[in-house]
């Protein structure tokens, strides 16, 4: 049974992405009480799964190194994974949460020697890649995972690769009976770090992405570029395994449409300008990257950032909003077609048809929680966003729950959102003498 | 070694180590030449028994845990003993993991494994649990420097959890650039209209409250100490100083609108061209009424807003950057007239029109349905017209050039950082001319000039300077995505568009995270405790004071101005302001600053600890320091993937490749390693060193190595320095493997004994 001390002076943070960890941080080394609850087996959330940041072209995970370690050394965080708040009644300095936790079938026994995962033979689609790949059903999430510990998948359960995996097991780490639990935690505050999700493509009908191979998303093409990734690091197509040299990038894929989300998501056109980079780190010279884009929104000094990629001559610019995909069937390359807005009053044609080897559809943000559904008494906007409104009480928004925000402004959030949240708390604790 | 210390030993027999590695052997190692007080093996140690069993020996007068099983990144939560220092010897992910499970492998494996457990041993006797030197102070009071809506906005929130605030306001009044706002651009659905700025209802709330205190009319003119106990001069414009303690400091001194004059182009003298903030004050004379013309008084029936102006553009004297709030700027003050007559023409010249997130999107949108016009173009000149300024500009979407008189346009400039004199700009210059970078060197020169003729907002007493280290552009934004406060002046942080360009909604939410920042400062400081990346670690630098050459390489090298020089010249190592890095360390030529669990001797003995087979025995032993934050995590992750590296080699992870002393590769070369690998972050101008010139600084000492090499008779490729990633974790094992390699081409060392 999952045991946490939590009182009215505790902070819960949902979320253990970037910004949950931060806020969870910041709170803490303030010496406040946390509880860091995370829906996945492990910390890290979506920067994890990046290969690069822009515009440094750094690695998330180094970043995630040290979050790690900072919770490592830290008493006052407690953490809960495979956990879901479902419920939440009260209010400020006062909350009960209802939270559900699901069994890991692994305790904390684990030492995350891997017998388990050589033992079985099943497999699944590996959620970290996008499904992009398989792994197996007995499996540490990513390299970086923490907790450090395996994860029996469910769907395992049951069969005799569940059985197999426990015979490996030299440390009794495996529970194969484990339950989900409820618990039930007190709260003075809580910080909504939920995160965003990708746009889901499908839903661009034009843009293919339900129906032709080469026809990726953004996200995607990061875990592509990871050497643990997919294709251990090889920017190929999927429909052939050919070297993608030629890449489109179609921005606003989603975002910025009435049809599909409304807002501009802010980090695509950064996010393309830094994956334009890919093709040239890979095939150099002959690495080719095409924006298809409406603006192109590097504020503040990310356009410096923009101008760099602008003078790289492998990389173009079409002012343009694509307006379909098509598929030439021989080389299996999909097709851009839309109007070339720079070329109209230049008495030229402005319709095109570009063939590339692949497309990237720069999908947008959208909240991964839909906080209007979950009866929250919370403040949210048209967008799925929480506001920030003195309405809601102990409870505030942290990072990409809050807007659809890039990394740097996610954590500026974050850390504000750890001081609105010990606001609550120091009045509880001063009323409480 | 102090007589009251008392080493376990403890070895794991569990991942495979006891298959692989023979155990006794290593018990045995740890009692007789790491001279353990008691050595015992675990078939499970970080199973609660395994733990229970150590915590009773702990109750029963062990001091120092040797603990040889998995990497010290692992199994965190079990072996967390409090009240002792820990050394972790890595058998698994540093030796069974990467080596092949074969009868030929056996022996190298196991040395390897003999050398990590004489390795934690020798380590251990050199440590001590840190303590705290006692020179902490507690004062829940924040200087905040600047009196805008940052500034404002920091102070009201730290006041609201409880802690004290003074705010510094050169100006008058409070407010700001906020405060010379009509209105402001909206932060909260639906994001329509322009909405009150909000500067009346802080200035109240900061005049209501009995934790601000207000100094207008002042500057700071003295800033001494270190995060907890902070000492600030504050001058007042009648003469008066009084001087207060603070704990944390918060530097929110804004910007200035970038000079429209300096845009000749754009006939700045003509009274109908004004920039952003010019249309305020028109828009607040007006009042909600009709907006007049500087010029004439004429209600204006026709503007235009020219967007980037003197910025995102590469001219001389022009910005470089974009200033982000523009565009939603110029749709709010369209606003403005389409508000009080919709037949108004707002016209926005723009390039590409930036207006991210929920709310800039809906305001975008709110500007075309009150049917504002936007124009992809871009402004040459303005001259005057006969009716107004003539514009001519060429329309992007028709390929066209086209001229028009306008009763009145707005050119929307820049944000230039209100931000210090960059306190390492003369050191850049000096290294530029000595590297012969003579473009580069041009441009710091330039720089330079500006640099010196901006005033001190902090003067800090430091001897790195009296301001804040600049990114980019003058602003003292961090280099870090992960974590955009950590300045390098540890309990002073910036906010606002210092920082970076901001809009007013994205500079309070900045305000109120330096607040958090400051407020953690305060709290951790008191307690001894480091700041980010080492946060909570109580080690701090200790010196030798009767070896100190005074030859000052530690407070010039510290890459957070932590180190001063005293009255007699030795360094004042300032605990509070210290990240921990160790860079001082490793700058000593004379080896006498060290942290109670991390020194010379602490590394230095390990080294030495390691079994040196003879000459003869085709057993190179190459050392590799790598940082602990990348380079070695690195190579757990290698480990993990079981990717095989050689066995001659002997990892100690360092702080940062900054606490690198040089003595540690002399004598390892002296003492008979065939060669040595150095393994740290990215430098340079995009460096991702946690501890900004760590890793720089290590890469200049060891360009020097070579000397060292060439004294001792030994070939320079003997020692090698990389830069890696946490992400190197193929690259980092071939680094590794290619020396082995080296040393099987250019010979072993003659140095074993």
């Amino acid at each position: 049974m999952t045991e946490v001390v939590a009182t009215n002076q505790t902070i819960v943070v949902v979320g253990g992405g970037i910004s949950g960890m931060t806020a969870a941080l910041e709170a803490a080394e303030c010496g406040k009480q946390v509880i860091l609850i995370e829906k996945n087996p492990s910390l890290g959330g979506r920067v994890s799964q990046l290969y690069k940041y822009f515009p440094k072209l750094c690695f998330p995970t180094c970043g995630l190194e040290i979050n790690l370690r900072r919770i490592k050394a830290n008493p006052n965080i407690s953490l809960l994974t495979l956990a879901e708040v479902t419920a939440v009644s009260g209010q400020a300095g006062d909350y009960s949460l209802t939270v559900k936790i699901a069994p890991r079938y692994i305790n904390s026994n684990c030492t995350a020697c891997g017998a388990c995962a050589d033992a079985v033979e099943s497999t699944f689609p590996n959620e970290f890649n996008y499904n992009l790949n398989q792994r197996k059903g007995a499996y540490l999430p990513f390299n970086m995972a923490y907790p450090q510990r395996f994860v029996i998948d469910p769907r395992m359960i049951g069969t005799a690769d569940a059985d197999k995996a426990k015979a490996a097991c030299k440390f009794e780490a495996i529970d194969l009976d484990m339950q989900p639990e409820e618990l039930k935690l007190k709260a003075g505050a809580i910080i909504w770090a939920t995160g965003w999700q990708p746009y889901d493509a499908n839903k661009i009908q034009p843009y293919g992405y339900d129906r032709f191979a080469n026809v990726i998303t953004s996200v995607e093409l990061e875990r592509m570029m990871d050497p643990q990734g997919p294709t251990g690091g090889k920017l190929v197509r999927p429909s052939d395994g050919k070297e993608a040299k030629d890449i489109a990038f179609i921005q606003c894929a989603g975002s910025r449409d009435r049809n599909y989300l409304k807002h501009c998501s802010r980090i695509c056109c950064m996010a393309s300008l830094k994956q334009s980079t890919y093709p040239r780190e890979k095939f150099g010279a002959e690495g080719k990257s095409t924006i298809y884009y409406i603006d192109i929104r590097a504020i503040d000094r990310f356009e410096d950032f923009y101008q760099k990629v602008q003078a790289d001559t492998t990389v173009n610019f079409i002012k343009s909003k694509v307006a379909s995909i098509t598929l030439d069937k021989a080389t299996q390359n999909p097709i851009l077609n839309g109007n070339d807005l720079e070329k109209s009053g230049t008495g030229k044609d402005m319709r095109y048809s570009n063939a590339h080897d692949l497309v990237v559809l720069a999908v947008g943000m959208q909240p991964s929680v839909d906080f209007k559904a979950m009866n929250l008494g919370l403040s949210v906007n048209d967008e799925g966003f929480i506001e920030l409104d003195p309405a809601n009480g102990g409870q505030f928004a942290a990072g990409c729950a809050s807007d659809a925000l890039d990394v740097n402004r996610a954590v500026q959030n974050a850390t504000a959102s750890a001081l609105r949240a010990i606001q609550v708390i120091n009045q509880v604790a001063n009323a409480e003498g | 070694m102090a007589a009251d210390k008392k080493i376990g030993a403890y070895i794991c027999k569990g991942c495979g180590l006891g298959e692989r590695l023979d155990c006794n052997q290593l018990e045995k190692i740890a009692k007789t030449e790491g001279k353990v007080a008691l050595a015992k093996q675990h078939d499970f140690l970080c199973s609660q028994a395994g733990v229970e069993m150590i915590k009773a020996d702990i109750s029963e007068g062990v001091t120092h845990v040797m603990i040889g099983a998995c990497s010290r990144r692992a199994k965190t939560e079990a072996f967390n003993f409090t009240g002792v220092a820990i050394a972790r010897a890595n058998l698994r992910e540093g030796v069974i993991w990467v080596r092949p499970d074969t009868d030929d492998a056996r022996e190298t494996t196991q040395e390897m494994a003999n050398d990590y457990i004489r390795m934690s041993c020798a380590e251990i006797k050199f440590m001590t649990q840190p303590e705290t030197s006692g020179e902490q102070g507690l004062i829940k009071h924040i200087l905040v420097v600047g009196g805008g809506i940052t500034g404002m906005t920091s102070a009201l929130e730290a006041a609201k959890a409880g802690y004290n605030v003074s705010i510094v306001e050169k100006q008058a009044q409070l407010g700001g650039a906020a405060g010379q706002l009509f209105k402001r651009i909206p932060v909260r659905a639906p994001y329509q209209h322009p909405a009150d700025t909000g500067i009346a209802e802080l200035a109240t709330a900061i005049a209501a409250s009995d934790k601000i205190k207000v100094y207008l009319n002042a500057t700071v003119t003295r800033t001494s100490g270190a995060p907890g106990r902070f000492s600030a001069d504050i001058s007042q414009e009648s003469g008066s100083t009084v001087t207060e303690q603070f704990g944390a400091i918060i530097q929110a001194s804004g910007f200035k609108p970038y000079d429209m004059n300096q845009l000749t182009e754009f006939n700045p003298d003509n009274a109908d061209v004004v920039d952003q903030l010019g249309l305020e004050a028109l828009a607040k004379a007006a009042n909600g009424a009709a907006i007049k013309r500087p010029s004439d008084g004429k209600a204006v029936q026709n503007v235009l807003f020219i967007q980037c102006a003197g910025q995102r553009s590469q001219k001389p004297g022009h910005l470089s950057y974009c200033s982000g709030h523009c565009c939603s700027t110029s749709i709010k003050q369209a606003m403005y007239f389409k508000q009080y007559n919709p037949d108004i023409q707002t016209t926005v010249l723009f390039t590409d029109l930036r207006t991210p997130g929920a709310g800039g999107e809906n305001f975008y949108r709110s500007g075309q349905d009150q049917c504002v016009t936007f124009l992809k173009g871009i402004a040459e000149s303005v001259t005057p017209g006969k009716t107004g300024p003539k514009v001519k500009f060429d329309n992007l979407l028709l390929n066209e050039t086209v001229e028009q008189e306008f009763d009145l346009v707005v050119l929307a400039t820049g944000m230039v950082p209100n931000s210090g004199p960059n306190p390492y700009l003369e050191q850049e210059l000096a290294l530029a001319k000595e590297k012969k970078e003579t473009e580069k060197v041009v441009v710091l020169e330039q720089e330079l000039v500006f640099e010196k003729s901006k005033a001190s907002i902090l003067n800090l007493d430091y001897r790195q300077g009296t301001d804040m280290p600049q990114l980019v552009h003058g602003f003292t934004d961090s280099h870090f995505i992960c974590f955009p406060y950590e300045t390098r002046r540890t309990g002073i942080y910036t906010a606002g568009p210092v920082r970076r360009p901001m809009d007013i909604g994205q500079a309070m939410d900045d305000a109120t995270g330096a607040a958090l920042k400051a407020i953690q400062a305060i709290e951790n400081s008191a307690l001894g405790r480091a700041a980010h990346p080492r946060s909570g670690d109580l080690s701090y630098p200790k010196f030798r004071k009767e070896g100190c050459t005074q030859c000052k390489r530690c407070t010039v090298e510290c890459p957070f101005g932590a180190i001063n020089e005293d009255e007699q010249r030795y360094p004042q190592f300032n605990e509070a302001r210290c990240r921990r890095c160790g860079t001082c360390m490793g700058a000593c030529p004379v080896r006498v600053i060290s942290f109670d669990n991390y020194s010379v001797d602490s590394v230095g003995q390990a080294i030495k600890a390691v079994d040196i087979p003879d000459e003869f025995s085709e057993k190179p032993r190459i050392l590799v320091l790598a940082c602990e934050n990348d380079a070695y995590p690195a190579l757990d992750m290698a480990a993990m993937n079981r990717s095989e590296y050689s066995a001659f080699v002997r990892v100690i992870p360092v702080r940062c490749l900054g606490s690198v002393n040089t003595i540690w590769l002399t004598d390892a070369l002296n003492s008979g390693y065939d060669g040595a690998v150095l393994l740290g972050c990215q430098k340079g101008d995009n460096y991702q060193c946690h501890f900004v010139k760590g890793s720089e600084m290590a890469h200049y000492r060891m360009s020097k190595i070579g000397d060292t090499l060439t004294q001792l008779n030994l070939e320079t490729e003997r020692v090698e320095t990389h830069e890696v990633a946490i992400t190197d974790i193929q690259r980092i094992p071939e680094i590794i493997n290619n020396m082995a390699k080296t040393i099987e081409k250019i010979g072993m060392s003659p140095f074993k004994f």
